[in-house]
């Protein structure tokens, strides 16, 4: 297992040098100078030169390439050209929003999902296979910003004064305000990297609520995020509970299932104890594979929720030819993608033998 | 006695002739089998038609207000159906009026048409390189193969939706863009497509035939692996469609797809995004068209897969 490991970390190097050198192509190429898009109207010549030199934009691009990677090597991506803030402090306020949301997406998709998925597969044919069936088609071709809108639209509009109404936007009601972690712990005088983690996760509201209990936060929080996340989480809702449905059929039309209910197991083992054990390896991958999906449907979401995360950090740094925060961003989240299917592939392997033998 | 390459290639193109147009009438037969792929033919059947008599169809042009018509309308007016009940004095508007005092089911129509080229003129740009790199990858094999398909892993390695956003960014907005860029990050999945199916026929009998009877490399690709791995890469291809159409919907939400005043959904959806709470159906019609034909692409898609999987025949 740990040579698995090794030669899938070291399979990965390449490529993340690779996504690190296309990234800063591109954001090199983005048309539009930095200087003016900062400045506006108050570019001058004097003022850009000073600026150039100031973020080394005046050096060789090949230069500036390795200044820039030699900088990442150390954790450092660079300051904002708009805010002169590093990029860092911006995503570790930011990106915990765009993790939150993936995160309570993908609870919701992969538990939703694959409770559907096995009902479809148990009833085959039966209503709940064909109204699941028609959800699960529906699901994969809705665009994600249209779903949002709509549940925006039915929970803040048409179900408004019921039981049922939840916010459209923001993450906490007016006047509900979460304690950092490092003030309800006395860890204001930590600083560096620690630092900088502990604030990662004091930024994830339902985290931090959750581990220090502010039991009316979490409620808030909690409730802020149904929307959002169903939005996001649809889509792959939808294909965990095909891959689900397919491939319980599979499996439960093998010998083995069949000997285990000649042996008298009631069908609730059958399924969760023999059936679900061997059909839950392509959902797992699956879900690996939809990882894409959910942080495209964050990103498109947090637009309509009016949630500041990785979305409108990338909008905002775009519009303003911010590229070292474009740079920052779109690395964090590649990088991010590839180690989080790293971790479904060792997963994978964990859960099938075979393919760590092979 | 020897026998000349025309001759041949006559004599195996007759040997294969028979077997394939039976396997398109199979495929055919087991596709109308399903009733899912029924559905999704005839909703892309329908889109078809209403993108080639949107003219006749839609009752105002696509990019008129009503105040150039001199017609009387308010911003995010809701839908005026005579049949419904709508005033007969007043004029009808099957899906309303936009933010803009356009007819909305002019928009929308006229929308198919937009949504069925992007879908169509994304995926074959896509299919065509990546076809092209994986039949490359797989026939030299080697250090080409591993630099091809390291990169198509680089391009692979990032959620799609945000690399075809820099990819934009890059080029400039605009739908053009946003279809190239949609189309960059489909390369990847349509090379492996084609280089499994070259490295799965490479080293057959009739491939390495063809090789001894002094077949060129780029003969031998297109005339005997290309066949071969056209069906994998139409299931694929029709997916992509419905795949393409949501994406390219998507850029143009965000702002860096179609521009002003062109009727694409997802410009529409985002055009009037601002009147939803009190004209919510400025973005329930566009956004049904939406899912209605990506579902067809999807349903026509998952059909032809399974008619195609020979495991699925029996």
């Amino acid at each position: 297992m740990p040579r698995f490991i090794i030669r899938r970390l070291l399979s990965s190097v390449p490529v993340l040098l690779g996504i690190i050198a296309l990234v800063f192509v591109l954001a090199r190429v983005i048309p539009g100078d930095p200087c003016t898009a900062t400045y506006g109207e108050r570019a001058t010549p004097e003022l850009c030169a000073a600026f150039e030199i100031r973020y080394g934009l005046d050096k060789p691009i090949w230069e500036q390439f390795l200044i820039y990677f030699g900088a990442i090597l150390q954790g450092d991506l660079g300051n904002s050209l708009r805010f002169g803030r590093p990029v860092t402090d911006i995503l570790v306020e930011r990106l915990p929003v765009t993790v939150e949301l993936t995160i309570v997406a993908l609870l919701f998709a992969s538990f939703v999902g694959i409770i559907l998925g096995v009902l479809s597969a148990t009833r085959r044919n039966s209503p709940v296979d064909v109204a699941t069936m028609i959800v699960a088609n529906l699901g994969v071709s809705t665009p994600v910003f249209v779903l949002g809108l709509l549940l925006a639209f039915a929970f803040a509009v048409l179900l408004k004064d019921t039981a049922f109404a939840l916010p459209p936007s923001g993450r906490l009601s007016p006047g509900v305000s979460v304690v950092p972690l490092a003030q309800a712990w006395g860890l204001e005088g930590l600083s560096g990297p620690p630092r900088m983690l502990l604030n990662f996760f004091s930024n994830m509201y339902v985290i931090n609520s959750l581990v220090t209990g502010q039991w009316s936060v979490l409620a808030d929080a909690l409730r802020h995020l149904i929307l959002p996340a169903v939005a996001v989480g649809t889509i792959p809702l939808a294909i965990i509970a095909r891959m689900t449905r397919s491939s319980l059929l599979e499996v439960l039309g093998l010998d083995y299932i069949r000997t285990s209910r000649a042996k008298g197991l009631k069908e609730r083992s059958v399924i969760t104890r023999h059936g679900m054990r061997n059909a839950l390896l392509p959902v797992v991958t699956v879900i690996g594979l939809s990882l894409g999906a959910f942080l495209s449907g964050a990103i498109l979401t947090e637009t309509i929720f009016n949630l500041t995360g990785m979305g409108k950090t990338l909008f905002e740094a775009i519009e303003g030819r911010d590229y070292i925060v474009i740079q920052g961003v779109t690395i964090v989240v590649a990088v991010a993608y590839l180690l989080v299917n790293l971790v479904v592939d060792v997963s994978y392997a964990f859960l099938d033998p075979r393919i760590r033998l092979s | 006695m020897t026998l000349s390459q025309p001759s041949l290639d006559a004599a195996v193109d007759a040997l294969t002739a028979s077997p394939a147009s039976s396997l398109r009438r199979d495929t055919i037969r087991n596709i109308l089998r399903q009733r899912t792929a029924v559905v999704g033919l005839t909703i892309m059947l329908l889109l078809v038609l209403v993108a080639v008599f949107a003219d006749v169809i839609a009752p105002f042009e696509p990019n008129v207000s009503m105040l150039d018509l001199g017609l009387p309308g308010t911003r995010g007016l809701p839908p005026c159906i005579h049949l419904l009940g709508c005033p007969a004095d007043q004029t009808q508007h099957l899906m309303g009026l936009d933010s803009n005092l356009r007819d909305a089911f002019s928009r929308v129509i006229h929308g198919a048409r937009v949504s069925l080229i992007i879908g169509l003129a994304t995926v074959t740009v896509a299919i065509v390189i990546g076809t092209l790199i994986g039949a490359v990858a797989g026939y030299s094999g080697g250090r080409t193969d591993n630099v091809l398909m390291r990169l198509m892993d680089v391009v692979l390695s990032f959620p799609s939706l945000i690399l075809a956003i820099t990819i934009v960014t890059v080029l400039g907005t605009g739908l053009l863009n946003a279809m190239l860029a949609i189309a960059i990050v489909s390369i990847p999945v349509y090379a492996r497509v084609m280089r499994a199916s070259v490295l799965s026929v490479r080293e057959s009998d009739f491939v390495t035939a063809s090789r001894a009877l002094g077949e060129s490399s780029v003969g031998i690709l297109s005339r005997r692996i290309l066949p071969n791995a056209l069906t994998p890469l139409i299931v694929q291809g029709t997916l992509g469609i419905g795949g393409a159409i949501l994406e390219v919907a998507a850029l143009s939400f965000v702002g860096v797809g179609a521009q002003p005043p062109t009727a694409e959904w997802g410009f529409m959806i985002a055009s009037d995004r601002n009147l939803f709470f009190s004209a919510p159906h400025l973005i329930f019609f566009p956004g049904v068209a939406i899912t209605l034909s990506v579902l067809a692409f999807n349903l026509i898609g998952d059909g032809l897969r399974d008619a195609l999987d020979p495991r699925l025949n029996r």
